[in-house]
């Protein structure tokens, strides 16, 4: 294309190809090399000891722990988030900036305030500690405790990612719906869902991504017992402390693995779309 | 189900049904997990009582931790905000090999457990580390253990939440207010200036509130790489631990109480601010 | 208004996972394999894996019943709380008395603790040295040394880490000992030493790492169990121990915690658990490992392995722990006095 036809609205090429080459760079510096980092210190002893750290007992048990509070902190939040987004895109009440405030409000809470403010509540000195010792029911260093810390600190991935989809998608369908006679639930699940779908998924995926990987939270509730309450971030610290560097970044690069497969899920399913949200976490 | 079919009015547009029982779920669901927890934090620090609470705010090394959460994840974000941008631009505007590639990568932030980013950040950064090391000799730079450590992992947690939140925008945008404006007669920056950038500039609000916030607080990816030096490189969320290892819960959740309050009232002004620039535009 | 109708099945999902959460919650009161759970500090690590194998087999061996130990590491500080939050710890094994009377102050053990064994409850003990790069280039040999303008000390954070205390405690004890030595020199020579600290980790773990493994400083005040550990683990980092004259008794405490082996049914084994670190093979374990053995004929058989300093305790120079967490530690003390500016 000539100059002169050059529309005045596009950049000129070598415009264009210093942005590239920038964006390139930061992406280079800021993203790849923590990870490269992360997969070259596991590998630094060679492939057999990164496996060894990896099928050892603890670090089985970790990666057991992980996966289990993750199933049961997704389930959570995806309920919960998606009767939020629902509420808040296709209904009106008052109070409502002040719900979508609160289900903000995780993001900007310290994860170590995330863990206190459980043990606050449920440790034995807390408010309801007492009550659950006499009951013999062990709430944080245990596993009700992690999901607690966990589901506190995912809390809005799913909510604020369908949230503005289900707001810019109007509610004249589910209207036109409930004026045929649907019920709430047909609605969501007939109209609602399918326009929203991928949306979800990636807001499940996502907090799926920063259940498994959450460390501060979980570590203030987790009472760090080899084998029993050490999720895998956890795990990947203990071994750190014990100067298994190899194993602490073997395990560390299996955690990243899973969230690399989890964002390549993410995009691949965006991209079977055409990317109907901008899904911001 | 069929109880609903009673009801099938002839109103116009019927309301949208559901309200009771999503309502009823969020309200649970927040209840639980968000507000009576936090609700913890709030009461717990008055058993110090007021001048108690008074007194272990004013600490001078509370105040300087609070500076330095404050004032690091202000830098960050700061620094985010424009390379965020850019990367977003990358990935909406520009044709390029690896694109997809760029895109899948901007989430790894959120994927990569904070403590292992802090671990390799700090390998990276300290002045013996792949990128430490040059910048040591060359510029005679340390990042890890100084302020700039800590800003340079609250950039790396921060990042993706700009980038996600303007990409969207911008994908919506399209090209229209551009072109007209070029037709109008402005020129390539003014186009830039004064269509797009303004265009875009509620969600860069967004996004450096949300990397801002989230760089306050943020505590595994910091502490390897700060130094954690009182007075110089020592956090807030680091004073919570230091205080809950001398058994003080009031005292650390007074300055957790302190954190949240502070951040709430810098994300109610970007709030605030965001809406009169919509308003502005209109 | 909305039906409610359809709300089952969500009900049904959220309670079922609900049900799945508190399912780990209850632990069952007779697990088929009995466990004990030892909350100890960081650098016990090697000792503990290896005494809690050997511990187990004796267990079984005596009383025919199979038993698992598992332990949970952490600054000292941290781990109390955590026991006094509600983790079910059958033995505590940490870094100092003052942690453990903190959870006594609780109600969780009996106040006479550390009368209940042999020792004061310490069964080994420790000591601070130094550990410099290879050939001691900054020619650090006592504690005078480390007060050089252009020598970097690396240690943890005393507010966080049990021996970031004692190392603390010993360097005020030397700076007292010095002609003309009072508690406003002590003072302004300890403000000194941190005035060349770079870098403060939360532990003496990550402490060591940023000392070995990225370079930081020129002498890291150490556990003398976990100097020789260094040495082993950071070979290529060339490192060297260096013993100064003087240092300070440091006596890592045990004690059984009272309310949870009561309400666990757990005491008779946590006992013999304490009780085993006396015996000769814990002492022999706790040798190995580095710490000072009780057993005077052990450690005259290590001589060489545990060279001989002169030691201060923190009850003759200090007046107790409570006494030393009080005026150098807890908020607004000397150490925050010192580092404030």
């Amino acid at each position: 294309m000539s100059a002169r036809f050059r529309p005045a609205h596009a950049d000129a090429p070598a415009f264009n190809a210093v942005l590239i080459g920038a964006a390139l760079a930061v992406a280079f510096m800021l993203l790849v090399l923590p990870l490269a980092a992360v997969f070259v210190e596991a590998l630094r002893r060679g492939l057999p000891v990164a496996l060894d750290a990896i099928v050892e007992e603890d670090s089985l048990a970790a990666i057991r722990l992980t996966l289990v509070v993750a199933a049961i902190t997704v389930p959570l939040n995806l309920v919960g988030g998606v009767a939020a987004a629902w509420a808040v895109a296709k209904c009106d009440f008052p109070g409502k900036r002040l719900l979508v405030t609160l289900i903000e409000l995780p993001f900007s809470v310290s994860p170590v305030i995330a863990g206190l403010v459980f043990v606050l509540i449920f440790g034995a000195q807390g408010w309801l500690g007492g009550w659950l010792q006499a009951r013999d029911i062990q709430v944080i260093f245990a596993l009700p405790g992690l999901v607690l810390a966990t589901v506190f600190v995912t809390f809005p991935f799913v909510a604020r990612t369908v949230m503005p989809l289900m707001q810019e998608q109007g509610r004249e369908e589910e209207e036109a719906a409930a004026t045929l006679g649907a019920t709430g639930f047909q609605t969501f699940w007939r109209v609602t869902l399918p326009n929203v779908k991928w949306a979800l998924l990636s807001g499940v995926l996502l907090c799926n991504a920063r259940a498994m990987g959450e460390f501060g939270a979980v570590s203030v509730v987790s009472g760090h017992i080899r084998g029993e309450t050490n999720t895998m971030p956890l795990h990947v610290e203990i071994l750190y402390n014990e100067y298994q560097f190899a194993g602490a970044f073997a395990v560390a690069a299996l955690l990243a693995l899973l969230g690399l497969v989890t964002l390549a899920a993410k995009s691949i399913l965006e991209r079977l779309s055409g990317r109907p949200s901008g899904g911001a976490a | 189900m069929s109880a609903t079919l009673i009801h099938a009015r002839p109103a116009r547009v019927a309301p949208v049904p559901g309200l009771g029982l999503s309502l009823g779920v969020t309200i649970a669901w927040a209840g639980l997990i968000v507000v009576i927890p936090l609700a913890a934090l709030a009461i717990k620090p008055w058993e110090l009582g007021v001048a108690g609470v008074l007194a272990s705010l004013a600490d001078p090394r509370v105040v300087s931790a609070l500076s330095v959460s404050f004032g690091a994840a202000l830098a960050a974000a700061l620094v985010a905000l424009p390379l965020g941008l850019l990367l977003a631009w990358a990935i909406v505007r520009l044709e390029f090999p690896g694109r997809r590639v760029l895109d899948g990568a901007i989430d790894l932030p959120f994927a990569l457990p904070t403590a292992v980013a802090g671990i390799a950040l700090t390998a990276l950064l300290a002045p013996n580390g792949w990128l430490g090391a040059p910048l040591m000799a060359a510029f005679g730079w340390q990042i890890a253990y100084t302020q700039a450590g800590i800003v340079a992992a609250l950039v790396f947690v921060g990042l993706p939440f700009i980038v996600r939140t303007v990409e969207p925008v911008l994908r919506d945008m399209g090209r229209d207010a551009e072109e007209a404006a070029a037709t109008l007669g402005a020129t390539r920056p003014q186009a830039l200036a004064r269509v797009v950038l303004p265009a875009l500039a509620p969600s860069l609000l967004t996004g450096f509130g949300l990397a801002f916030a989230r760089g306050v607080g943020e505590y595994g990816s910091v502490i390897f790489i700060a130094g954690n030096m009182p007075m110089q490189t020592e956090i807030a969320p680091l004073l919570i631990v230091i205080r809950l290892e001398q058994f003080d819960y009031a005292g650390a959740a007074a300055v957790g109480l302190a954190m949240l309050l502070l951040s709430f009232a810098i994300l109610l002004g970007l709030n605030l601010l965001q809406r009169a620039l919509r308003r502005g535009r209109r | 208004m909305p039906p409610h109708g359809p709300a089952t099945p969500r009900r049904a999902l959220i309670g079922g996972a609900l049900a799945l959460a508190a399912h780990g919650a209850i632990r069952p009161a007779s697990a088929q394999q009995a466990t004990l759970l030892n909350v100890s500090y960081d650098p016990t690590r090697e000792l503990y894996r290896e005494y809690n194998a050997a511990f187990a087999r004796q267990w079984q061996a005596r009383t025919g019943q199979a038993l698992r130990v598992n332990t949970s590491h952490g600054g000292s500080g941290r781990q109390a709380r955590s026991v006094i939050d509600g983790l079910q710890a059958d033995v505590v094994t940490l870094a100092l008395a003052y942690d453990i009377d903190a959870i006594a102050e609780r109600g969780l053990i009996a106040r006479n603790w550390m009368a209940r064994l042999p020792f004061n409850s310490a069964p080994y003990t420790s000591t601070i040295v130094f550990l410099v790069r290879r050939g001691n280039p900054k020619a650090i040999r006592d504690w005078g040394d480390l007060l050089k303008p252009d020598v970097r000390i690396i240690t943890p954070n005393p507010k966080t880490s049990g021996g970031a205390r004692w190392n603390y405690l010993a360097f005020w004890g030397w700076a007292l000992r010095q002609p003309g030595g009072s508690a406003a020199t002590a003072e302004a020579a300890t403000r000194q030493l941190f005035r060349q600290v770079p870098v403060l980790d939360t532990g003496a773990r990550g402490s060591l790492t940023t000392f070995a493994q990225r370079a930081q400083g020129d002498v890291f005040l150490s556990w003398e169990n976990e100097a020789h550990l260094a040495l082993e683990e950071f070979r290529e980092a060339g490192l060297e121990i260096v013993y100064p004259r003087f240092s300070i008794l440091a006596e890592p405490s045990v004690a059984v915690v009272d309310g949870n082996v009561d309400r666990r049914g757990t005491r008779a084994a946590a006992e013999a658990y304490l009780q085993g670190l006396y015996a000769p093979e814990g002492q022999a374990l706790a040798a190995k490992h580095f710490y000072r053995p009780r057993d005077a004929a052990l450690l005259a058989a290590n001589a060489a392995r545990f060279p001989r300093m002169e030691l201060i305790t923190v009850d003759d120079s200090f007046g107790g722990w409570a006494e030393a967490q009080r005026l150098h530690f807890n908020d607004g003390g000397v150490f925050d006095r010192i580092t404030a500016r």
